[in-house]
């Protein structure tokens, strides 16, 4: 099964709400997918710095003295903010790949790297979504855009890297409901081409497909294009980019959407439940997305 | 009329009043309130009671409907009147997909759009859709109507069997074995019998209508094309 909630703000005055909105919508999609969550939140950026969420398999694992550690290797500075057993580490752009590779060689098998953005935050475990959205302090948190996801796992294991999103570009992120069929010979080629991958998942893989797209020259909107030609199998995708939110069905659309635009928002839910709380729903534009149709919004 | 408001109420102890209804003559009225897209509304009713709710419902509502009259001041999820037996389902809203699946008899009303798959596996309710219905509608229907006053998706009525699908839009492709049949004068009857029973007789003329149905090549087995197994 699996949820997915959406939600892109257009009235920035919502922006302090961000968090505790799609807390609400993950939270009522638990019974979708009870065996992990995890969610991505477009905040606050500074200016030429780089956001890398890393998760340790340590409840209590030391990240200011990693944080340390790796600033001391690249010789630039680590701002560290720990959320439980994920840190959100801020460097420099033109170090970012270099805190990356030390981050990873130092923090060894205890650390896994979710993501990384000038404004994009990932957080993924197992649990229920609503004890995972409670542990990372969701509702508290204030942003432009958020996507959320709730998994019930069929393609590879139940653990933190398996829960979506996936995030496997600069500010990009991917959750999916559904299943890949053809996701083993797709990676084949694509590590052929030099991408690389962290898990046996099947959306990772397309992650990275649309990733590797964009890195072509393509726009995110011909990237889900093109993924209707190349990707075969179920699903129900939203993505998230540094400005915008997109959503894209299979053509059979196995897998259920619901949208709601109204002036201050756009917000997408597997079922309507998870749009229920939502404020103004009652006089929003409700509907379903068609398969095999991109939709997409962007800020300016 | 008795208000129920699922805020308050919870759900099974709704639908298990409704259940123990079953074999009454009880006309009993009821009043939903905030469903907030709660799955299996108003589900497995057999009692002649007539059901009103203010809002969006889940997936299944009033499915397996016996007798009831059921309305909804909202949209509807998937299986919206699934197996339904007799009794009515109005819609004034949109319905998800698998609309009004595998039902056996009664109507089904949906004002706006339905998605896909609507009608699959029909057995014999009548479903008026006012706006447009998604692709594989009517996919497999073995009896019963289906009439669409918008437009039908791709892969229309395919490998339908006895079900007669009146589209007064376009279709966008027909599926394998469905094709457009003649629109006789029995045929104008049946749909206007369902179109007063829709209440929207006297607003919509029966002639604008094109009719689909089975080409009647595909449910038979041939022995010609056993190679194809």
């Amino acid at each position: 099964m699996c949820g997915i909630v959406g939600l892109f703000l257009k009235n920035r005055a919502l922006e302090p709400q961000l968090g505790g909105m799609t807390a609400t919508m993950l939270g009522t999609m638990c019974d979708r997918g009870p065996d992990s969550a995890g969610f991505a939140i477009y905040g606050s950026g500074d200016d030429g710095h780089i956001k890398i969420t890393v998760r340790a398999s340590a409840p209590d694992y030391d990240f200011a003295k990693l944080a340390e550690a790796v600033s001391h290797e690249i010789e630039s500075h680590i701002d560290c903010e720990p959320h439980g057993n994920h840190a959100v580490m801020t460097v420099v752009e033109d170090k970012a790949a270099n805190a990356e590779e030390a981050l990873q060689r130092l923090g060894g098998e205890e650390i896994e790297l979710f993501g990384r953005g000038t404004r994009m935050e990932i957080f993924k475990d197992i649990g229920r979504p609503n004890k995972v959205a409670d542990r990372f302090h969701l509702d508290q948190m204030s942003g432009s855009h958020a996507v959320g996801h709730t998994r019930m796992a069929t393609e590879s294991a139940v653990n933190a890297a398996g829960a979506h999103p996936f995030s496997t570009g600069v500010d990009q992120c991917l959750v999916h409901n559904g299943s890949l069929s053809n996701y083993n010979a797709l990676r084949r080629e694509l590590q052929r081409k030099g991408m690389t991958f962290q898990t046996k998942n099947d959306t990772e893989v397309a992650s990275v497909y649309l990733t590797w797209r964009m890195q072509q020259g393509a726009s995110l909107g011909e990237a889900l294009e093109s993924s209707l030609e190349d990707l075969d199998g179920f699903y129900t995708f939203v993505v998230g980019t540094e400005n915008g939110f997109g959503v894209l069905r299979d053509p059979i659309a196995c897998k259920p959407a619901v949208l709601a635009e109204t002036d201050d928002y756009v917000a997408f839910g597997s079922e309507y439940r998870a749009l229920a709380a939502l404020p103004g729903i009652e006089n929003a534009k409700v509907w379903e997305p068609e398969p095999a149709t991109v939709y997409f919004w962007e800020r300016s | 009329m008795e208000t129920v408001d699922l805020q308050k109420t919870p759900l099974r102890e709704f639908n298990q009043k409704l259940h123990d209804l079953q074999g009454s003559s009880d006309k009993a009225e009821f009043k939903v309130l905030n469903p907030r897209g709660k799955h299996a509304v108003a589900s497995g009713i057999d009692a002649p009671v007539s059901v009103e709710i203010d809002g969006s419902v889940g997936y299944y509502c009033a499915s397996m409907n016996k007798q009831a009259d059921v309305v909804v001041n909202g949209s509807a999820g998937v299986g919206l009147a699934e197996n339904i037996m007799s009794g009515k389902v109005h819609v004034k809203g949109d319905a998800s997909s698998s609309a009004a699946a595998t039902g056996i008899g009664g109507m089904v009303i949906i004002d706006g759009n339905a998605s896909s798959r609507c009608g699959i596996s029909n057995r014999g309710v009548d479903i008026v859709v006012k706006g447009n219905v998604g692709h594989m509608s009517g996919f497999m229907a073995q009896a019963g109507n289906l009439v669409v006053l918008g437009d039908a998706g791709d892969a229309f009525g395919d490998s339908i069997y006895e079900a007669k699908l009146f589209v007064r839009g376009s279709v966008k492709s027909l599926g394998a074995d469905c094709i457009e049949k003649e629109m006789r004068d029995e045929h104008k009857e049946t749909l206007r019998k369902i179109l007063d029973e829709a209440g929207i007789g006297e607003e919509v003329d029966v002639n604008e209508f094109k009719r689909y149905g089975s080409a009647r090549q595909l449910y038979n087995f041939k022995i010609d094309n056993l190679e194809a197994y």
